[in-house]
């Protein structure tokens, strides 16, 4: 692919080596005007619309409030009304969160948001998705009280069925919390990031023709 | 082949009407939005925080269950210890259809109950010489002699109508003073960090507690009453009036139903089920017919409907 769209301070003859080669690409798939717009189409006029960013918005307030958590350790929330209000804001922020990304999915499913070479978009959304239920999943394990000792209980059976449980001990607090606070949040932070990126470089997908009723099936290529 | 409806040609022309948008500020005001309104929910419903059931407050609150139980782990037929896979080889594990999958896992957190939960707390506490006689009695009976000793605690706690606190004393041999002295230790509260302990000084690991509560009833009771059994939709509910895991929703929802409500496969029948409609989420825009839902349920007209208004004024 030419180098004419990338703006020459970028493509400049001083950009060599393996770091010039990414610079190209990484500003030939986002100039700026696409990675940060000032105007969008049209079509963009729904609340629905808003439910992403929300989504987001809703994401950096669940990891705001588990860093104080975190930085304060798993039990100074049973001891602090700091503490415990504090885990109300974590509480409260991945409901809203969870509340959110749902409506955008479902949003974005009957605006078939895939077409037009967009699947990775709604791939890497769907598995945002689950990588944030199981994050919530070990959140609610790791709380050192009673829904954390029944709920434990109670996962063991279907993660031991299938093999899983012999690896992911729910039972074992140590495990859980890691997962929780580390290899989870990691996983979703970077679906995240990718997600948005996708989203940036396809733009929004345009809307259904009104005469789609009598179209046949097709796929997202 | 892509269908009209789906067809978008590559590249995508530019829109032919664009409106102002300003992104940067679109996310400060929806992050403060959420951020105040997260504050109200936290400030107007806190969270709830029902401390744990420790091992002491079971025995305190509940010493016949905790001896049942405690019996149930030495006899070799409490859930634990016929649980199979990943914790013993008592059983194969559930399957789906002829696939066993945790029994190809093998058993990776081996637990011996008899052991873990009775005798090595046991013999770890410094113990007055009858309780000592009797440890050594029945470690040092064979097979049969020791089946004839739980033999003899289990017909003294039938005569007892089911209730072991109810066992004269001294009247149903080594195992009857075993099971006591557990009781006192779990009442002292000593067994709590014995079952947490496997050698070291700092413990993250709550496997073998958790599971000698979970095979008692005291738990399940209390959780009973907190509409958090498997039949009240389970885990997905969290005590107190709080949303819980609603997303979950799925995944609980199978337990409700005919046949999973009833097989003793229904773990692994559930998961691999929900690893199917997992894979099928995730690939939604390739799957005929599920790919297709928009154009037949069209909520897209409402969506776009300034679009396709000002479409047809022009």
């Amino acid at each position: 692919m030419s180098d004419q769209n990338v703006p020459s301070s970028v493509a400049g003859t001083g950009a060599g080596g393996w770091t010039g080669v990414v610079r190209r690409r990484a500003v030939r798939a986002f100039p700026p005007d696409r990675l940060l717009p000032d105007e969008q189409p049209s079509w963009v006029a729904s609340w629905i619309y808003v439910f992403g960013v929300l989504t987001l918005s809703a994401l950096c307030v669940v990891l705001a409030t588990g860093g104080v958590l975190a930085l304060k350790g798993p039990a100074w929330w049973h001891i602090s009304s700091t503490g415990r209000y504090v885990n109300s804001l974590h509480l409260w922020s991945v409901e809203l969160f969870m509340a959110f990304m749902v409506v955008h999915l479902w949003g974005k499913f009957f605006m078939a948001a895939w077409r037009g070479r967009r699947a990775m978009t709604w791939i890497t959304g769907a598995v945002a998705f689950l990588a944030s239920v199981g994050t919530a999943f070990t959140g609610y394990l790791v709380q050192q009280n009673f829904d954390s000792q029944w709920i434990a209980g109670q996962a063991k059976d279907g993660l031991n069925s299938v093999g899983i449980g012999g690896y992911f001990n729910v039972l074992d607090f140590g495990q859980m919390l890691m997962w929780h606070i580390v290899l989870l949040p990691l996983a979703l932070g970077l679906l995240t990031v990718w997600h948005i990126l996708l989203v940036r470089r396809r733009g929004v997908v345009p809307p259904i023709p009104l005469d789609a009723g009598s179209a046949d099936e097709g796929d997202p290529s | 082949m892509t269908a009209r409806w789906a067809r978008l040609p590559h590249p995508e022309p530019a829109p032919a009407r664009t409106r102002p948008y300003d992104l940067v500020k679109e996310f400060v005001i929806a992050l403060v939005a959420v951020s105040l309104l997260t504050v109200a929910l936290a400030a107007v419903f806190g969270a709830p925080d029902e401390r744990p059931v420790t091992i002491r407050s079971w025995a305190q609150a509940d010493p016949a269950d905790f001896l049942s139980t405690a019996f149930a782990e030495l006899d070799g037929s409490s859930a634990t210890a016929t649980y199979g896979p990943p914790y013993n080889s008592a059983a194969d594990g559930q399957k789906i259809g002829p696939v066993g999958l945790a029994k190809l896992v093998g058993v990776r957190r081996p637990i011996d109950t008899a052991d873990d939960f009775v005798l090595t707390p046991l013999s770890d506490a410094p113990q007055n010489p009858d309780v000592a006689s009797a440890l050594a009695t029945y470690k040092n009976a064979g097979a049969d002699q020791q089946g004839a000793l739980r033999k003899q605690y289990a017909d003294a706690t039938t005569a007892a109508k089911g209730d072991p606190t109810q066992i004269p004393a001294d009247t149903a041999g080594p195992v009857q003073i075993l099971l006591n002295q557990l009781l006192s230790q779990a009442q002292a509260g000593s067994l709590d960090g014995q079952l947490l302990s496997s050698g070291g000084f700092y413990q993250s690991d709550y496997t073998k507690p958790l599971l000698f509560l979970n095979d008692g009833t005291y738990l399940a009771g209390l959780a009973d009453d907190r509409h958090l059994s498997g039949d009240q939709w389970g885990m997905m509910n969290e005590t107190g009036n709080y949303p819980g895991q609603p997303w979950l929703w799925l995944y609980t929802f199978w337990y409700q139903i005919s046949p999973f409500d009833h097989t003793a496969n229904a773990d692994a029948l559930i998961w691999g089920l929900m690893a199917v409609l997992t894979v099928g989420f995730v690939l939604v825009p390739f799957i005929p017919g599920v790919r297709s839902i928009p154009r037949y349920v069209p909520l897209y007209r409402l969506i776009w409907r300034d679009h396709y208004r000002s479409e047809r004024r022009l």
